[in-house]
């Protein structure tokens, strides 16, 4: 059988009637496009949060610690932090607390009520990256030292928004009040973000101890360690743990986690999702092959005439089968084709509507169609279009050509 | 010598409720090549049965039907179809052209089911399409043409796949009597270039441009000979009242009654 005159009668019929090639189409179009959709940002995300991981480090491990509660007297002290480094310094690098500070940052008459303080050690600034674990890097000026951790100097790091909006770009040296307490600027961070009130440019580092003295508790909750390698990650931790473990007596009263295991849970989990997702999405492309299936049948109805005309000039049942189903592959190619602009149009609409709700900017979320995606979506569309099409077309195969040619 | 079209002792019997209708009770028949035969009979003699077995698209419920020395009458589907496709050209009452191909794409038709090549069709087309003088409108589609080229264009069809039998099943019926001789007179003029001709038609007038005339009632053989011997297009008796016009041999003006 001709395949290229099949194919082009498929489109040629499909053109003679648009609004039912649409139709017929729709469930098609509609399953493609959400797959593209659903993979697209699923890989997005996942680019998304693999650069944010990347950006804080692979190296990172969060410990999280909550206490006992109540009277116990079991706490983890700073020093008890420093200490694990020192003594094992071929898996930990370095440890810096992590402190949020409560209090009004004020520049002269002016109020800042969004900015974020934290309370860090030197060990949160890494010189030789230069940038901080958080993700951003030193600007101008320093970044804290040992001496200002250790003595609590009243001195901050802080974003570029504060150092604009504060200070007019010329914040070096100059100095603003937290909760009534002077700190003197001596380091400027990069932009990070997108400089705006509330974002990640809206900082402030000092030292933790101060920070405490601010909330007025000698409390640390979360902890950061910069493991000595990637691999070690694993090691690094289960120190961090065991160390944590003899403390308090209980794995409940901390929780450790490292950079490269919380990309991985948080992978597997977005997965998960996608594969959800695109299940669903699923059922509309069986619907499609189903809708196509109809009107399928409709047609070999219509055309029964035509397939007796076509036996009685020595049509074979195969050729009369391949006939159809590549009118059925094509009508399905045709609807996944559309699908596919459709779903890459819609990624990059939804690219741009959350860029502009989270105010990430072109740094932020960007929804990629991967071309595995595209690919696999394609096949299954023209397969869908093959399977649904095969029943009609052996329906039509099998029609007496007598019958048929008689038919009107 | 082989016989071109040979039927042995054929029955075609088919079941309508309790009854056991024979639509070919025991024919046989032998049409040698280069002969025009016209089968001829009113509706239920069983001429479309007959036409159906000659055009492998259908078999013998028993007997034997041999085309071209093969015996078609056991074939599947599939063979039958290669049959047709190799041995047979149709013409039909009422064109049966695809509406969607353009006449040079229904004529390549038959070719393209026997696996000819692309440049090779269209010669072959081209060639057939000259043929009965339509080769100016190849690209038309067979609505922008009149009902007679429509017929012309469904010959070059049958004329492509250069078949051993040419059959044509009554196919003057859907056209005005100009058209419809003219459409004859192409008959003759390929049975005269050496193509075998089977007409089927109810219509002694058409009937009588062939050579030989095979008429059937109750689906036997009731007449077989020379189409000018006056016996060849006299009615069965029951019909006698209908045709008093009858003329003679020949020239038989008068539509018989169907």
């Amino acid at each position: 059988m001709n395949f290229t005159q099949s194919f082009r009668l498929a489109v040629k019929s499909l053109l003679a009637s648009k609004m039912r090639a649409l139709l017929t189409m729709l469930g098609i179009i509609i399953g493609v496009a959400a797959v593209i959709i659903i993979t697209s940002l699923g890989n997005g995300m996942q680019n998304y949060m693999n650069r944010q991981f990347d950006q804080l480090g692979a190296n990172l491990i969060q410990v999280q610690i909550w206490g006992l509660g109540g009277m116990s007297s079991r706490s983890v002290d700073p020093d008890d932090m420093y200490a694990l480094v020192d003594k094992y310094p071929q898996y930990l690098a370095g440890v810096s607390p992590y402190v949020m500070a409560q209090g009004l940052v004020r520049r002269g008459a002016d109020d800042f009520d969004r900015t974020s303080v934290y309370g860090v050690s030197e060990f949160f600034y890494d010189a030789q990256r230069n940038q901080v674990l958080s993700g951003s890097h030193l600007g101008r000026g320093r970044f804290l030292s040992y001496i200002d951790v250790e003595r609590r100097q009243n001195v901050c790091v802080i974003g570029s928004y504060l150092a604009q909006a504060a200070f007019g770009g010329d914040a070096l040296g100059q100095s603003l009040t937290i909760s009534g307490t002077p700190f003197t600027v001596i380091g400027v961070m990069a932009e990070y973000a997108d400089s705006t009130e509330g974002s990640s440019d809206d900082v402030i580092f000092i030292p933790y101890g101060s920070a405490m003295q601010l909330n007025g508790s000698g409390w640390v909750d979360l902890y950061l360690f910069n493991s000595a390698d990637q691999d070690n990650a694993n090691l690094a931790k289960g120190i961090i743990e065991t160390r944590l473990y003899q403390i308090f007596q209980t794995e409940d009263a901390y929780y450790v986690m490292s950079s490269a295991e919380m990309m991985d849970a948080m992978d597997a989990m977005l997965n998960t999702l996608m594969m959800i997702l695109i299940l669903i999405a699923a059922i509309s492309l069986l619907v499609g092959g189903i809708g196509i299936m109809n009107i399928m049948l409709v047609s070999v109805t219509e055309r029964t005439r035509e397939i007796g005309i076509r036996k009685s000039l020595g049509a074979k049942r195969r050729d009369i089968r391949s006939q159809f189903i590549i009118e059925a592959g094509t009508t399905s190619a045709i609807g996944g084709a559309i699908g596919i602009v459709l779903g890459i149009v819609m990624a990059n609409v939804l690219t741009n509507v959350i860029a502009f709700v989270l105010g990430t900017g072109n740094d932020g979320f960007v929804a990629v169609p991967t071309p595995g995606g595209i690919a696999v979506s394609f096949g299954v569309s023209v397969g869908v279009g093959i399977l649904f099409g095969y029943l009609p077309a052996n329906k039509a195969a099998r029609l007496n050509p007598i019958d048929a040619l008689r038919y009107d | 010598m082989e016989h071109l079209i040979e039927f042995k002792n054929v029955y075609k019997i088919y079941q309508m409720g309790d009854e056991r209708v024979h639509a070919l009770d025991g024919v046989s028949l032998t049409v040698d090549r280069g002969e025009f035969v016209a089968i001829v009979g009113s509706s239920g003699s069983g001429k479309s049965t007959a036409m159906n077995i000659i055009g492998c698209l259908d078999v013998p419920t028993s007997g034997t039907y041999r085309l071209g020395g093969v015996d078609v009458s056991t074939m599947d589907d599939d063979q039958q179809a290669e049959i047709r496709n190799k041995m047979l050209g149709f013409i039909f009452q009422q064109y049966n052209l695809i509406p969607k191909l353009n006449v040079q794409e229904n004529v390549e038709l038959p070719l393209l089911y026997a696996g000819v090549g692309a440049e090779e069709r269209r010669r072959r087309a081209i060639q057939a399409l000259e043929r009965v003088g339509l080769a100016n409108k190849r690209r038309n589609l067979p609505s922008q043409l009149s009902g007679g080229q429509q017929q012309r264009v469904s010959i070059a069809r049958a004329l492509a796949g250069d078949p051993s039998v040419i059959l044509a099943d009554e196919p003057t019926g859907a056209l005005d009597s100009h058209t419809g001789r003219e459409v004859l007179a192409f008959l003759q003029k390929l049975n005269a270039e050496g193509d075998t001709v089977v007409l089927i038609t109810h219509d002694n007038s058409i009937a009588v441009k062939a050579k030989r005339i095979v008429r059937l009632q109750d689906g036997k053989i009731i007449y077989d000979g020379d189409a000018r011997d006056p016996r060849a297009v006299v009615q069965p008796e029951e019909d006698l009242g209908d045709i008093q016009g009858f003329a003679g041999a020949g020239e038989a003006g008068e539509e018989a009654q169907a």
